[in-house]
């Protein structure tokens, strides 16, 4: 900071650049269609990063995020109702939209058990199944409001969740892994055998309708047809803005403090009087609660789903985006889930490879830079202050 | 109930009891002396069966008119050895590298190991996603009484088994090799001061944990006469429980947790008449339930700072 800037741009007008740079380069890489625009499009993804990261552009652009967060949650919001507006009539665009801003609501809430409070959980695409399972049978076997199967479909992955909490409890390292791992194929088997679940061959699901607002057909606005899809984006924004609001407060409240006490030692935070099961519990509730309500409306939007949907190799993926991202970096977390759902999705010539190469990156990820992943920020007490 | 049928049963879970053994034999030797899951150990075993089943059509081409015995021989040893290999490989590449990360990374790295094996061979094997057919090689002899079916090959194979379990207590327990591997795990530090080759010993007991492994994945294709590949995560869940329900680090558990976990599936196909396709999700949740009861296991480990 010795040497005097020429000129300062002010961090509101730094961010707005950014969020313009951010939806022109989804727009051109979501509505390019051949393959060597795409991979055109990701080098220059990836050399615009590996500058940003070598330049001096880096502090000052984080510094920027960090003082204008609330202009960046706005605008990141923009960006998205932007991009919906521009593809309105895209089915396949808007579904992969749909799906990024579901599967960051899952991530979040892995972030809570993993990220915020060290419970290891290897089940959570279990409890995103649980979600769609349960919106799909109350949608079809009741007649209650389909909103309500979204809190319904939270509150059922949170209660079959508590049925771990006594092994998760008393089990830690890998042994928790195993407890949680052995749910998650004991899930997928149950669903595959059970009849009334439609077996493997899975069951449909009846579209949201909101006040006789109609998720299962085209918006017709005047003139303006848009894509059934498009209420889905919205409502799926409502519940990522409500999700990332929440889980941003109890990050930043005493309870946020008490599970990353949690994490850090458990012993000592005992021995101060955090109460260590209370707290895993709750983590871990919230945790499984939000992958629940986001299953519920993947669901909805899939309106067809089987057990394959929701597999161990599911849950690894929510946690490869989570360590990806880095664990406790939202911005990155965003950023992670958009690369790991668009990529293989438009780069087509790579998708029957997804698993190897993101189990592959994961791997080396892990292994040549171990400390990079886990470790998060400390926190910052006052404004200020150093890490 | 008729004797005879719930003799079959019996030997049936016996079979799968062995098979689990195996593998959660190696489960139990690696925790032993690294304190690591490797949670691609499932994988390894399905790579050994598709070792083994290539090994199978190059001698096909090669000496058509061999007999099944010395072909099942020759297929065993090559793909004992090249998995052997292949252990060695990942412990020097993967897990002795994540000597100072947390557990969980281990963990991980080691589940997205075992998603790369899979993977690969799903895609680079010729028509891998599909199951393969196995070839029976062994004698075809077999028995029947009053609805027991008792088959020779199922006899070899529990046989071998038993006696590939019995070879590596003895190699762990009576040769000096063996001292060295219990001393590692004992106190890798003592060890390397009493002059042990801690990289070396750590190399080897890969090495013979997944040469075992692949052993199991020939008897899992042999006995169900079909290998496909992503019979390795189950496989490795199912070892990883029994190790963990035995006590991990503990051979005698090792083989006890896989009996156990064989003898869940039985009594779930068994004893739920309306839904003998539920015999896994029982077993699971009898795993559950007890890691809620015992979280170190059955027979706990004695330094038990895990819990």
């Amino acid at each position: 900071m010795n040497q005097p800037r020429d000129f300062v741009i002010p961090g509101p007008v730094f961010c707005i650049g950014l969020a313009v740079f951010a939806a022109i380069y989804l727009a051109l890489f979501l509505s390019s269609e051949s393959q060597a625009a795409i991979l055109v499009y990701m080098a220059a993804g990836g050399m615009v990063l590996l500058l940003n990261n070598m330049s001096e552009l880096k502090p000052r652009l984080s510094e920027a995020i960090k003082g204008n967060e609330r202009l960046c949650n706005r605008l990141a919001v923009a960006v998205v109702l932007a991009l919906t507006a521009a593809f309105h009539a895209d089915h396949y665009t808007l579904f992969l939209i749909g799906t990024i801003l579901l599967y960051i609501v899952v991530v979040l809430g892995l972030n809570v058990q993993l990220g915020f409070t060290g419970v290891i959980n290897f089940s959570c695409a279990s409890f995103f199944g649980i979600g769609g399972y349960t919106s799909a049978m109350l949608l079809s076997k009741t007649s209650l409001p389909p909103l309500l199967a979204l809190p319904l479909g939270g509150v059922c992955a949170a209660v079959v969740g508590s049925i771990l909490l006594l092994p998760v409890l008393r089990t830690s390292g890998h042994y928790a892994a195993l407890v949680t791992m052995a749910f998650a194929l004991l899930f997928r088997i149950f669903l595959e055998v059970n009849d009334a679940l439609g077996g493997p061959q899975g069951v449909p699901v009846r579209s949201m309708s909101l006040a006789g607002w109609d998720f299962g057909s085209d918006l017709v606005i005047g003139d303006l047809q848009m894509s059934f899809y498009v209420s889905y984006v919205l409502l799926g924004l409502v519940l990522l803005c409500l999700a990332f609001s929440f889980v941003r407060r109890i990050e930043r409240s005493w309870i946020g403090l008490s599970l990353d006490a949690v994490r850090v030692d458990e012993t000592a935070s005992a021995c101060f009087g955090v109460d260590v099961a209370r707290w895993k519990i709750t983590a871990f509730t919230i945790g499984n609660f939000l992958s629940g309500v986001a299953g519920a409306l993947y669901a909805m939007m899939l309106a067809y789903i089987s057990p394959a949907n929701f597999t161990f190799g599911d849950s690894l993926i929510f946690l490869s985006i989570l360590l990806l991202g880095g664990v406790g970096n939202s911005w990155g977390v965003v950023m992670a889930t958009a690369v790991v759902v668009l990529v293989p999705e438009k780069f087509q010539v790579i998708q029957e490879y997804r698993y190897l190469i993101y189990s592959a990156l994961v791997l080396l990820m892990i292994v040549f830079r171990p400390h990079g992943i886990l470790p998060r920020k400390t926190r910052i007490y006052r404004p200020g202050e150093a890490a | 109930m008729d004797v005879g049928f719930f003799a079959q049963f019996v030997i049936n879970g016996l079979m799968l009891g062995m098979m689990y053994a195996l593998v959660a034999v190696g489960f139990t030797l690696f925790f032993g002396v690294l304190d690591v899951i490797v949670f691609s150990h499932g994988d390894v075993v399905m790579v050994g069966g598709f070792t083994g089943l290539s090994m199978y059509f190059w001698l096909e081409r090669m000496y058509p008119h061999l007999s099944p015995g010395p072909k099942l021989l020759c297929m065993a040893l090559v793909s004992m050895t090249v998995i052997a290999l292949l252990g060695a490989a990942v412990a020097r590449s993967v897990i002795l590298r994540l000597r100072a990360a947390p557990s969980l990374n281990t963990l991980l790295a080691t589940m997205m190991l075992g998603t790369v094996l899979r993977e690969s061979i799903r895609l680079f094997y010729p028509d891998g996603a599909n199951p393969k057919p196995f070839p029976a090689l062994l004698p075809k002899w077999s028995v029947e009484y009053s609805g027991l079916t008792l088959r020779l090959d199922n006899l070899i194979l529990f046989c071998i088994g038993a006696l590939l379990i019995v070879s590596v207590h003895l190699l762990i327990n009576r040769t000096r090799l063996g001292l060295a591997i219990r001393a590692v795990a004992q106190d890798e530090e003592t060890a390397r001061i009493m002059g042990v080759n801690f990289t070396l010993i750590v190399l080897v007991t890969f090495a013979i944990g997944s040469a075992v492994a692949a052993f199991a994945g020939l008897m899992n294709g042999l006995y169900y006469n079909e290998i496909n590949f992503s019979m390795g995560l189950l496989l490795g869940a199912i070892g990883f429980s029994a190790a963990v329900i035995g006590g991990l680090g503990n051979i005698y558990g090792a083989i006890l947790g896989g009996f156990i976990f064989a003898f869940l599936q039985t009594i779930g196909a068994v004893a739920l008449p309306f839904a003998s396709a539920y015999k896994d999700v029982f077993a699971f949740a009898v795993i559950i339930a007890l890691m809620a009861w015992r979280p170190t296991g059955l027979i706990a480990e004695k330094t038990s700072e895990r819990v």
